[in-house]
């Protein structure tokens, strides 16, 4: 039954992963995306990572691909075009992948890992420990300070997000509450004392 | 035990701190206005840092959280180093900027909390300390490159700095990944340990290469040194000057630290990767500088060039050879802030300049800066009076210790042809045509300091180099045992 299930998930993960390079139109490129996110947390399901999948489903689903989704629709871009150009550098692009694939094959043929390498391969997830809370022993304790720096490098990209993209446009009128409760009824408005058939 | 590690770490949070805290009463107070005051306080607290740093350190080696981080001699002659040069670069920004409406409170804090990444680059212990060091540095770099939004070289700076720096970070972290499915730990201990129970397997000679792969292209070695001359001419000049002290000497000093750290005891597998880029950067960087008009581009290809020479020393891979490499980055920074001091302070009509035909007949105008531009220039050169030789001589030595006789006769060759673009623009100082003042003599004394500051120590240092170097050789003594 789980072999069964592997071959699905397995499958289905190249299967998406193969539509999205190759459909044309973008929007359906997202979508096989999805398929592939989907599969790809069944297989960590199977490997005992639940924790993992879940993040993959929320956050890779539920936010990544939307986003994805969006950009797709609202940017204006002729992906057949985009595509020609592609075609240009096909060539080049296979050779590099390529050499990319022998250099795979080189590097796993001669797997002569370290036993410890090994060992980690073998046991992912501890029996006793659930692995959210392993997960979270690990973010919060022993990477204690890998965790604070990416709250940095967050700060950092926000900070140049903002520094960026924020125009202080001079022309548009913003309310200024202090002003508006500070406001003087005897300056606001003016009384005109307006004799009958002489107007202002 | 948190207290412990949290201890060793001090510096880093305290300039953390400092730029959130600076943020915070920037964004809650008059926005851009406070830039000078935060410019002169990020300065202050970089300058307190590096003297602390240097009296506190105790010659012991400290590791913390779980060996994430290492806190040593080494580290901390890197980030004294950083630290001042970044201080300097930042007081030196001040004027430049706030005159071109680019004081922006972000500046300061954004160039603080590079340097906590690069504090955090030169301390790695771990693969993923390293990474995210490397990270932080990069990305705060890549804001700072585009700065200038309303300029299109700036932007196109940013851009391409950003694309290729993600590139390269992507090489890396492929790099890592095989590094620790061969050894089975990211912890460099722990690499160092697998290298040395038996012969290095071929996947992690293979992480070696692309780690190092990723790591040259941060040091702009050739051949991944091309975003350099772009992004240097197209960032603001105070930018410019930045990216060519601290982070360079940041990247040069993580190099260092993966190689004898992690790899110490493959030293015949990596010598000869280096000793390639080493060859080839100080050859590009010499001839491609030849033909350049524009100042900044210029010193990119010599940024290139003497990171080249700086490699020398790694390549040796000995103790002498990191030593070589640390006095010639304090030098190299040294030379690099006063030269950026100067070109800061070119302009005409407020306007600044870039090229180097507006130097022509410079030495008339103002025969003082003239004079110590001249000394640079040499210095960078590499002419024997000056510190910027002894910088290369000690390299040559290490590479000559280590049997390297065929780099040290190629870099001697490839200074030769440098010399002659720095030479040029002597030239052009001093005995150009006669023509119209292309230049106003620039009026800003703090410049000028910090010119004949670096001038000066150029010439009187080559007496005991400040100490600096006996600072190197203990440095050096705790990374390669």
């Amino acid at each position: 039954m789980s072999v069964f299930a592997f071959y699905l998930f397995a499958i289905s993960v190249i299967a998406g992963g193969l539509f999205t390079v190759i459909s044309r139109n973008p929007v359906h490129s997202v979508l096989w995306l999805i398929l592939a996110f989907l599969s790809a947390a069944g297989l960590f399901v199977m490997l005992n990572a639940e924790f993992v999948a879940m993040l993959l489903i929320i956050v890779y689903v539920g936010a990544v691909a939307v986003l994805f989704l969006f950009v797709v629709m609202m940017l204006d871009v002729d992906f057949a075009e985009l595509k020609a150009e592609m075609a240009r550098y096909m060539p080049l692009g296979l050779l590099i992948g390529l050499i990319v694939l022998m250099q795979f094959v080189m590097a796993f043929g001669a797997w002569d890992a370290n036993a410890a390498a090994e060992g980690l391969r073998t046991q992912v997830v501890s029996d006793q420990v659930q692995n959210t809370a392993a997960l979270g022993l690990i973010l919060y304790d022993e990477y204690f300070l890998l965790f604070q720096l990416s709250g940095l490098i967050l700060l950092v990209a926000m900070i140049g997000a903002i520094v960026l993209t924020l125009r202080h446009r001079g022309d548009v009128k913003r309310q200024d509450v202090v002003a508006q409760m500070m406001r003087d009824p005897a300056k606001a408005m003016k009384l005109n004392d307006v004799k009958p058939g002489q107007g202002l | 035990m948190i207290s412990a590690d949290l201890n060793v770490i001090l510096p880093e949070i305290v300039l953390s701190l400092f730029a959130i805290l600076a943020l915070l009463g920037a964004v809650y107070t008059s926005k851009d206005k406070t830039g000078t005051v935060l410019v002169w306080a990020t300065a202050a607290v970089m300058i307190l840092l590096a003297i602390w740093i240097g009296m506190t350190g105790t010659g012991e080696t400290r590791i913390a959280f779980n060996g994430l981080f290492i806190e040593d001699g080494f580290a901390r002659f890197a980030k004294v180093t950083i630290l001042l040069s970044a201080a300097a670069v930042l007081i030196m920004s001040n004027d430049y900027m706030r005159a071109r409406g680019l004081l922006r409170f972000e500046y300061p804090v954004l160039i603080a909390l590079s340097v906590v990444g690069m504090m955090m680059m030169v301390s790695a212990g771990d693969l993923m300390s390293l990474y995210m060091g490397l990270e932080l540095q990069s990305l705060a770099l890549y804001v700072v490159a585009s700065l200038r939004r309303d300029s299109i070289k700036s932007t196109e700076a940013g851009l391409k700095y950003f694309v290729l720096g993600a590139l390269s970070s992507g090489m890396l972290l492929y790099g890592t990944s095989l590094v620790y499915g061969y050894a089975g730990t990211t912890q460099f201990a722990g690499v160092m340990s697998v290298a040395q129970s038996g012969h290095t397997s071929l996947g992690l000679l293979f992480g070696i290469v692309f780690l190092m792969a990723g790591l040259a292209f941060k040091v702009s070695a050739v051949p991944f040194h091309m975003w350099t001359p772009d992004v240097y001419e197209g960032a603001p000049t105070p930018v410019t000057a930045f990216f060519a002290t601290a982070p360079k000497v940041a990247a040069m000093a993580l190099f260092a630290r993966v190689l004898h750290d992690a790899f110490g005891n493959a030293v015949a597998d990596w010598s000869q990767i280096v000793a390639v880029l080493s060859v080839l950067s100080m050859f590009l960087g010499a001839i491609a500088a030849i033909g350049q008009t524009n100042i900044k581009r210029l010193m990119a290809y010599s940024s290139i060039a003497h990171m080249g020479y700086a490699l020398i020393g790694l390549a040796a891979g000995t103790q002498l050879g990191v030593k070589a490499m640390l006095v010639y980055m304090a030098i190299y920074v040294t030379m690099n802030i006063g030269t950026f001091a100067f070109i800061l302070s070119m302009e005409k009509d407020g306007q600044p300049v870039t090229d180097i035909s507006a130097l022509n007949m410079y030495s008339k105008r103002a025969p003082g800066k003239a004079l110590a531009m001249l000394v640079l220039l040499f210095s960078l050169a590499g002419v024997p009076p000056m510190l910027g030789f002894f910088a290369k001589f000690g390299v040559w030595q290490a590479g000559v210790d280590a049997g390297l006789i065929w780099l040290v006769a190629a870099s001697a060759v490839a200074s030769a042809i440098g010399a002659y673009y720095y030479l040029r623009i002597v030239f052009l100082m001093y005995f150009g045509e006669e023509g119209d003042d292309r230049l106003d003599g620039g009026k800003n004394g703090l410049l000028t300091g910090f010119l004949i500051a670096s001038a000066v120590i150029m010439v009187v240092g080559i007496a005991n180099m400040f100490g600096v170097e006996e600072a190197a050789i203990r440095a050096a003594a705790t990374l390669v045992n």
